[in-house]
């Protein structure tokens, strides 16, 4: 598989110094890795909840939403029966809103069901310090009162900021704070699915 | 979408098209906070956004108060009637002493055209306009062209009718701004006292024959008729403006089939539209109400959202 | 006590001096022009590279004493015109209260007095209280020093009475000056009526509301054979009609201020409450024409309407601003920029319009001219000076120019009345 062998090298120049970037990109997990892990999750939330009764998924927008998708494709075949599922778009619940200056792009939070009483299944695609997944729980406990929450992650990369796990995790992946884990979708990003791991280094 | 950088909201001429679509993308996001049972999200928590309104609103006061309460603003109210104004005090002194107790954004309307303009030129609070003599209404015009965006699909290409007393009329202005630049075209019809020749510069073509522009328009926007007119003499009476060119059932019947019916409140019924019509099938008045607030929701974000 | 200019290279309205020659002023009067004069008893100023012109006469100014004494006094405005190069200035009589009396225009006349720099003289109301319903008493406002009479900021709206001022004051001798603008017609217009007014949703005064009662005027004044002054002439319309009032023989005179020639309606684009003005600015179209008429004459004379206004009064919204714009202090560069830079005026020419002509109409003995046995009235001016105007150089009580950050061509150096140096820069 070589997974762990770097595929690309390139140098980029950034900012008005030119400050020479150089970057490394090492392949994480590929489509296969993915999808293994994808099922594995499926099997263990149904494990863990006793079937498909009550249970929904909510995926974080973009990424999270096209893995929750997948998961539930998993459960329809593993179950019969398919569950509801919810996108939610976290920016106004950002707590860095005031710290940035790109105005992020609000996109529209879809969910079509009450939650309250749900056990919700929150899906996302890497979990790094836990704010992202405090943005979503806010915003959750705003559409109602679920039973339970539960967080599914494809990879967990480690350097929490906030005392928040993950009940599922694909692949765990420790990582440096100059480490961006980037995860690849076919349906997001018109690649073939994988995970990688740059690295910046200043030269 | 395109990325924001405007600090005020105070026109919508020179407003582009990216920037115009960019408020009206983001409002379609906002809409669906408001079918919710929290009504709230978090995006402004911590913003302080005054209201100084110099003119009499309820409706459009109310917008912007619930858009910015939906997304955790505060907010406070200055009615002109209760400020030091009506004792001598200059509007931009006025706003220099709200603005002294670090508030971030003023919604502004006021009775003359420019006050919102001169305040941005003087003030680091984010100036949105809440309309400005007979000048800009720019958030009454983003959320007639959601409206019409939601409605019939698509603004480009449709033809637009605006009815009535566009001399005194912000929406009017604003609209013919916005609506020429999303590249609709656009007709104003109504009295020649009150549809001044000049107004062609601005983009819009004038006709007079109602019955000609019901035929052909997508859209129809009658206009409140302020009682005053007839007094200012723009008017021979109400009755004759009533029936010369007040849209009723009977006008209607040469419209087209999918012809949507506009007014940005409040209607004077059976003035520029009879009730029949302002409740009927073709009217979408309430839904310009509910679209306002994720509108102005939208604006109120885009400005103030983010550090600048 | 004498005073001496050396080198002064003169200019009168009919011709500019080749070479530089000497000005000896005695008692107020001058005494000697040669080429070269010898005095030691006096002071002594040298002209070289300057101009030298008879002192600069302004028919149109608003000094707010008594009153609104937060926006100017006389002393103020008298410092400003000084400054300006100005050394004889005509006051309108809408103060408060107004001038219509014999007690408030001795007010004036004996405060210019009491300063004493250059010559004020106020001009008392057509009507009482400026209201359009009585006649002042002419004769008494005449006898109290008013050199000429007008309801200045209101029209004389009443036809009538118009027709009765024109008779009487033929009587009296005191000449009418008329603020043309038709109320009705011009109801709450904040500024030129047409695509901008349109557009920036600000209500318009049309310019017939000038053009009407300019021709109202002049019917008046043609058929009872008297003199109409018309102020501030801003319109393209209302200069032709003045124009074939003129071919006609009609005895009108007409005056421009300096911003119907250096400012269109543009400059309300910015909502700066600072360029709201009645008559307000008008088009590239009307300034063109006011341009044409102080060339060829159909304008007699260039006169300010300086009008301070506070800062709070002009912070207000363009609605509730007030109208008027200072004008002293920036006359001299507006006129040298606008005018003689692109060549539509001479510098003899300027002479007339803002000396030779204003002393003409107003029947001031002694002054419009540099000749032995004239007033000892001079404007020195520096013609190639460049200057920046800026709101905290204003001497004047008020700053509402919307020419602050102008850069202009031609400045005062120096103003002298009577013999006495009353401004130098």
């Amino acid at each position: 598989m070589g997974a762990n062998k770097p595929t690309s090298t390139y140098e980029v120049e950034v900012g008005a110094k030119q400050r020479r970037l150089k970057m490394k990109t090492v392949k994480i997990m590929d489509k296969d890795n993915i999808q293994r892990a994808i099922t594995r999750i499926a099997h263990e939330i149904l494990e863990k909840n006793r079937g498909v009764k009550n249970l929904c998924l909510i995926g974080i927008r973009t990424r999270g939403a096209v893995l929750a998708e997948r998961v539930n494709e998993c459960i329809q075949k593993i179950e019969g029966n398919a569950v509801p599922i919810g996108i939610l778009d976290i920016t106004l619940y950002r707590d860095d809103l005031t710290m940035i200056d790109v105005q992020p792009v609000v996109r529209e939070t879809l969910i079509k069901f009450d939650l309250t009483d749900k056990e919700v299944i929150l899906v996302d695609d890497v979990l790094f310090t836990g704010r992202t997944i405090r943005s979503a729980l806010d915003a959750l406990i705003d559409f109602g009162r679920p039973a339970s929450i539960q967080l599914a992650v494809l990879v967990d990369r480690g350097h929490r900021e906030l005392p928040i796990r993950a009940d599922y995790v694909g692949k765990n992946i420790p990582t440096s704070a100059n480490q961006n884990v980037q995860v690849i979708l076919k349906e997001t990003d018109g690649k073939e699915d994988q995970v990688i791991v740059e690295e910046r280094k200043r030269k | 979408m395109s990325e924001w950088t405007k600090h005020d909201l105070l026109d919508l001429q020179g407003m582009s098209k990216e920037e115009i679509e960019t408020v009206l993308e983001t409002a379609k996001s906002f809409k669906e906070i408001s079918t919710r049972d929290v009504k709230k999200v978090p995006a402004l928590r911590g913003k302080t956004i005054v209201m100084l309104f110099f003119e009499n609103s309820t409706r459009t006061r109310s917008s912007f108060e619930l858009a910015a309460k939906r997304l955790s603003a505060d907010t406070v109210n200055i009615a002109a009637g209760n400020s030091s104004l009506s004792k001598g005090e200059s509007v931009l002194d006025t706003a220099r002493n709200i603005e002294a107790m670090n508030v971030d954004a003023i919604v502004v309307r006021h009775p003359s055209s420019g006050v919102p303009y001169i305040l941005s030129q003087h003030l680091k609070a984010s100036i949105i306009n809440a309309g400005d003599g007979c000048r800009s209404h720019p958030t009454q015009a983003l959320l007639d062209m959601f409206t019409i965006q939601e409605k019939l699909g698509r603004i480009a290409g449709l033809k637009v009718a605006i009815l009535g007393d566009i001399r005194h009329s912000r929406v009017a202005r604003s609209n013919i701004w916005g609506l020429t630049t999303m590249g609709a075209e656009v007709t104003v019809c109504g009295p020649a006292t009150l549809v001044p020749p000049e107004i062609e510069a601005m983009g819009a073509r004038i006709n007079y024959d109602i019955d000609e522009v019901i035929k052909e328009s997508d859209v129809l926007m009658p206009l409140r008729i302020q009682m005053e007119r007839q007094e200012q003499k723009f008017l021979p009476s109400l009755r004759e403006y009533a029936k010369e060119f007040g849209i009723d059932a009977q006008k209607l019947k040469n419209a087209k089939k999918d012809v949507i019916i506009m007014h940005p409140g409040p209607t004077n019924r059976g003035l520029e539209v009879s009730a029949e019509v302002a409740d009927g099938k073709y009217s979408v008045i309430l839904d310009q109400v509910t679209n306002g607030v994720a509108v102005r929701m939208a604006v109120l974000y885009l400005l103030l959202g983010i550090k600048r | 006590m004498s005073l001496l200019i050396k080198n002064a290279m003169i200019v009168n309205a009919d011709k500019m001096e080749k070479n530089p020659q000497d000005i000896l002023i005695e008692k107020g009067v001058i005494k000697r022009i040669a080429s070269s004069i010898k005095e030691d008893k006096g002071k002594t100023i040298d002209a070289k590279g300057k101009l030298v012109l008879p002192g600069l006469i302004d028919i149109h100014v608003h000094f707010r004493e008594p009153g609104d004494e937060h926006k100017e006094t006389v002393e103020t405005g008298v410092m400003a015109a000084a400054k300006g190069g100005f050394t004889t200035v005509m006051c309108m009589p809408n103060t408060a209260p107004v001038i219509d009396n014999r007690s408030i225009a001795e007010m004036v006349v004996n405060e210019s007095k009491r300063i004493g720099l250059i010559n004020v003289i106020p001009i008392g109301a057509i009507t009482k209280s400026l209201k359009s319903q009585e006649l002042t008493d002419m004769f008494e406002l005449k006898d109290a020093g008013c050199g000429a009479l007008s309801d200045d900021g209101n029209c004389v709206s009443d036809s009538h009475l118009m027709r009765m001022a024109m008779e009487y004051a033929k009587m009296v001798g005191i000449l009418l000056i008329e603020h043309c603008e038709d109320h009705q017609l011009s109801s709450g217009g904040v500024m030129n009526e047409g695509v901008t007014s349109t557009i920036l949703g600000l209500k318009g005064d049309p310019g017939i509301s000038e053009s009407i009662i300019v021709a109202r005027d002049i019917e008046l004044a043609d058929y009872f054979d008297s003199r109409i002054h018309f102020a501030h002439i801003s319109l393209k319309r209302s200069v032709e009609l003045i124009r074939e009032a003129k071919a006609r023989g009609i005895k009108v005179t007409a005056e421009a201020a300096p911003h119907h020639f250096a400012l269109t309606e543009e400059e309300l684009k910015s909502f700066n409450t600072n360029a709201k003005v009645h008559p307000p600015l008008r088009t590239k179209e009307d300034v063109k024409a006011v341009k044409a008429a102080l060339k060829d004459g159909t304008i007699d004379c260039i006169a300010t309407d300086h009008a301070p206004h506070a800062r709070e009064d002009k912070e207000k919204d363009m609605d509730h601003a007030p109208c008027g714009m200072i004008g002293l202090e920036t006359a001299v560069g507006l006129a040298v920029t606008e005018l003689i830079e692109p060549k539509i005026l001479t510098w003899p020419q300027l002479v007339e319009k803002m000396s030779a002509a204003p002393a003409n109409i107003m029947g001031f003995k002694g002054k419009g001219a540099i000749q032995e046995g004239m007033d000892g009235d001079l404007t020195i001016i520096d013609p190639e000076a460049e200057w920046e105007v800026r709101e905290e150089d204003f001497v004047s009580k008020s700053s509402n120019s919307p020419f602050i950050g102008r850069t202009l061509k031609g400045q005062v150096a120096a103003t002298i009345c009577a013999g006495k140096i009353v401004y130098q820069q």
